[in-house]
């Protein structure tokens, strides 16, 4: 199949995705890192002038950008231990047979297509209401005082909202790696001995290691950077009690204006992102040779 | 009318020589099987006859003419493949008929010809169904149908019936050496299998490192093996192969005795041995023995033979059935 | 399992398992109830659950007050010009990597997933910058760009795990059977691909239709999709829920059915085929 004229040919079709990814990614990252090194400031157009690591500084030793790097790792880490656990539940409760399966799996994975705006205006106002919720409603025909969500629990009120979303992705991917898993080996393991729980220690888990990890890596990726939910809840308040890197970077540049020290910011997120990514790549390389 | 010649053909990938050189004539109307172990070229050396790949030197002649450069359509050949490569998206029938919807025949011959190919593979009752929905050997024979129906020089095959269970493969193969009856076109066979080698060839072609080794008749190769590895690879069980005294006592480095040419006696003999295993087939007897002097050797009596494990026998090879091999492995006239 | 499953315990498992699902669902099913309630109704303790005067009312003002079907057609547009773009630049390329793999091929496929990896809130003052120089910003023209760049990648992934699995040996038997580079195509290559290219559309119109980053922040009133034009709800004057409920049942209502209906591939594609 491959002869000379094929590979030019290769390299035509290959051209238009590497380039423009190349520019989708190099162009503005390069542009990040030189704004990273400017005094910038969106009202005070003509003014730019060259500060060296100046922001980064400014920006590390702020005290919103000590609160957002907390925030963001315990919102990442709170929704990856709800959809881990939660979805390895369901995706073992999904596998049983049972009366209507397919309609319990529609049910349960619908909340990933909902979309972020959605989900975060439907939980804050309808369920997490203080006075008109539906908890608040459940709370008090417990003979409890409702809680005032987004005031008391904030960064945990978005956990939840996130978790609500991820859980079904978490799901389907653990359902679907536990389908793949051979009969024959749960029942040789049946066939020396092992009682449910050690199928599970020692069958069920160490198949479901690949997905799991899947799972955590992609998860942390598009949770390092969650945006929309905050926005409509909170927008990253009380004070900075939910503000994450991602809206921290966001409000600097586009409500504060100051362009050198959100691409400080957006430098630092690359960098965090990156530390995550060569996990994620590895694995999949990994996967691409078996 | 389906001659090929191969003259140094030569194919390498990336620098690495796959195949060195190879020349080899093919008779019209022969059914000839390249056999060797897996990696030995035997399937890039179909696909270079295909014009699957391009030959690196050398030239491939197709009924005398030059087809070196000839894309794979117009060599005139049909190859039936490992997967079957079945067009998983049309019907039987459009699959057999899709080389002739290529070739432009009309619609009426295209239909006469694919009845007439069901018919011959017992395939008339499934053409409306789709390959997903037929077992392997049905799908073989698709495969064969869609050969068939182009009338080729030459039939191609690359591993048949690897896929197919142990039944399905015996009878498949009869069915393949009935169609070579029936059409006497050419057939060039591809099979790691010396059993599907021997049962169907008129001409065996064994293929090592991409070199071949020897050609010949089943029978050339049974009886006279240019080498030592021809000599192992022909046979089954494998042929015994042993060195120092023993063959030094026949005048050579490496003797061979097939198991089925070693006389056992329980009283005298060449060689005392212990019997480690025995396999009672019924019809033979397969001895594992643990010979003084020579070794692990296998024997095969025909019908019972009253021997077990530990029992002690001797074992003689026929008169002129002792191959005897030099220090090279080439076989010592 | 070979055990035998005694109806009782399929009973509980049943009973356990349609529990779960439907507090799960329940956020959704009751944004669905709501859109259909009075605001009055849709505030009141205790809550009305089914026994309300149903009234498609909310719909009719959601329409008319904000002007839903277009911030509808600019979702429309966004999530299929964008995918359409994508697929456009991707298949030669997933084709090309999928039937003639040259030695970079794993390297180029690993380095465009390391692109996705990139955080957008790294680029966001630069795109944002340049749009705004380049008259982008709250275009539809530049999110559809944007979105076919950030879900390039996937689509990208995606389409070369399904070449990948059309044989080869069958693209060859077609080449013995005489077809030429343009029957190959059309017999033998598109309706073999066609099932992965549209699983693939499916899957990026998807994303793209929730994506809620860029849409938010480039865009404003005239190219703003539905993620961007419910997030307006979110400080509103007086009650609101009834018709936010019926705003959000028409986002999220066609882009669920069109989940439910490619699961298999989203596992897939979200894990880049790393779980099938």
């Amino acid at each position: 199949m491959a002869t000379t004229h094929t590979r030019a040919a290769a390299r035509l079709t290959l051209a238009p995705s590497v380039i423009l990814l190349l520019a989708w990614m190099a162009i503005p990252l390069a542009m990040t890192l030189y704004f990273s090194t400017l005094r910038y400031n969106l009202l005070m157009p003509g003014m730019e002038s060259y500060v060296g690591v100046e922001n980064y500084g400014w920006f590390l030793t702020d005290p919103a950008f000590k609160a957002a790097i907390v925030n963001t790792l315990t919102l990442v880490l709170g929704v990856l231990a709800i959809t881990l656990i939660g979805g390895t539940a369901l995706a073992l409760l999904l596998d049983q047979p049972m009366w209507g399966q397919g309609i319990v799996r529609l049910l349960v994975i619908a909340p990933f297509f909902v979309m972020p705006t959605v989900s975060a205006l439907v939980w804050k106002n309808m369920l997490m209401h203080p006075v008109n919720g539906l908890f608040a409603w459940i709370a008090q025909s417990l003979g409890m005082e409702p809680v005032d969500w987004f005031a008391e629990l904030p960064l945990f009120s978005i956990i939840v909202i996130v978790a609500w979303g991820w859980l079904p992705f978490a799901t389907l991917i653990i359902l679907t790696a536990l389908q793949s898993l051979d009969s024959e080996q749960r029942e040789a393991a049946e066939m020396d001995g092992a009682g449910p729980v050690s199928v599970f220690a020692y069958i069920t888990l160490p198949h479901l290691a690949r997905a799991l990890t899947v799972v955590v890596l992609i998860e942390t990726i598009f949770l390092l950077s969650v945006f929309a939910e905050i926005l409509v809840t909170t927008n990253g308040g009380p004070g900075t009690a939910t503000t994450n890197l991602a809206f921290l970077i966001y409000a600097q540049a586009l409500l504060q204006y100051d362009i050198g020290g959100a691409s400080a910011g957006g430098v630092i997120a690359v960098i965090l992102a990156n530390i995550v990514a060569v996990f994620l790549i590895r694995m999949v390389g990994k996967n691409l040779e078996s | 009318m389906g001659a090929i010649a191969l003259q140094g053909v030569k194919k390498s990938f990336g620098g690495v020589a796959v195949i060195p050189g190879v020349d080899l004539e093919i008779e019209n109307g022969e059914f000839v099987v390249f056999v060797g172990p897996s990696g030995c070229g035997k399937s890039t050396l179909l696909r270079l006859i295909a014009g699957l790949e391009d030959a690196s030197g050398g030239m491939i002649r197709i009924n005398g003419k030059d087809a070196t450069a000839l894309p794979p359509a117009r060599r005139g050949l049909a190859m039936v493949f490992q997967s079957y490569a079945l067009y998983p998206h049309m019907s039987v029938y459009r699959n057999i008929a899709f080389p002739l919807k290529m070739a432009g025949v009309d619609k009426a011959e295209i239909d006469r010809k694919v009845r007439g190919a069901a018919a011959t593979l017992n395939l008339t009752d499934y053409l409306d169904r789709r390959p997903g929905q037929l077992s392997g050997g049905q799908r073989q024979r698709v495969a064969i149908g869609r050969a068939i129906v182009r009338e080729p020089a030459a039939f191609l095959f690359d591993e048949p019936l690897s896929n197919l269970d142990a039944a399905l493969r015996v009878s498949m193969r009869l069915e393949i050496s009935e169609l070579h009856q029936k059409l006497g076109a050419t057939m060039v066979y591809v099979t790691h299998d010396q059993v599907e080698a021997m049962t169907m060839a008129d001409k065996i072609v064994v293929l090592n490192r991409g070199a071949i080794e020897q050609v010949g008749s089943p029978l050339e190769l049974y009886r006279s093996p240019a080498n030592l590895f021809v000599a192992a690879f022909i046979g089954s069980p494998k042929m015994n192969l042993i060195e120092g005294a023993a063959a030094a006592a026949h005048g050579a480095n490496t003797i061979g005795v097939r198991p089925e040419h070693l006389t056992l006696s329980r009283e005298a003999g060449d060689w005392k041995g212990v019997v480690t295993i025995a396999e009672h087939l019924g019809s033979d007897t397969f001895l594992h023995v643990e010979g003084e002097g020579v070794g692990a050797v296998t024997a095969r009596v025909s019908g019972e033979f009253g021997a077990g494990p530990g029992d002690t026998v001797h074992m003689t090879p026929e008169a002129g059935r002792v191959y005897r091999f030099g220090a090279d492995g080439k076989a010592m006239a | 399992m070979a055990r035998a499953h005694t109806p009782a315990r399929k009973a509980a498992i049943s009973a356990v398992a349609w529990t779960v699902a439907l507090l799960i669902f329940f956020p959704i099913l009751w944004t669905v109830l709501t859109s259909f309630k009075t605001e009055g109704q849709a505030v009141s303790t205790p809550p009305v659950f089914v026994f309300f005067d149903w009234t498609w009312e909310n719909y009719a003002t959601v329409q008319e007050r904000s002007n839903y079907a277009r911030h509808a057609m600019n979702s429309v547009v966004i999530s299929v010009g964008s995918t359409l773009l994508a697929l456009l630049i991707a298949v030669p390329a997933a084709w090309s990597m999928a039937f003639s793999p040259t030695k970079h091929t794993k390297n180029i496929l690993m380095w465009m997933l390391s692109t996705k990896m990139m955080p957008a809130v790294g680029v966001l003052v630069p795109i944002y910058l340049l749009f705004r120089d380049w008259g982008l910003l709250d275009t539809l023209g530049g999110l559809v760009a944007v979105m076919a760049l950030i879900n390039l990648p996937i689509v990208v992934w995606m389409l070369y795990t399904y070449f990948k699995e059309i044989p080869g040996e069958i693209l060859e038997a077609a080449r013995m059977d005489g077809a030429g580079l343009s029957a190959e195509i059309i017999h033998v290559l598109a309706p073999m691909a066609v099932p992965g290219i549209a699983s693939t559309m499916l899957l990026n119109v998807i994303l793209a239709w929730n994506e809620a980053f860029w849409t938010l922040n480039l865009t404003a009133a005239k190219a703003a999709p539905l993620t961007a034009f419910i997030a307006s709800y979110s400080s509103p004057e007086g009650l609101f829920w009834a018709k936010l409920s019926a705003a959000s049942t028409m986002a999220i209502l066609p882009i669920l059915v069109l989940g439910w209906f490619s699961q298999k591939q989203l596992v897939r594609g979200l894990t880049f085929g790393a779980v099938k």
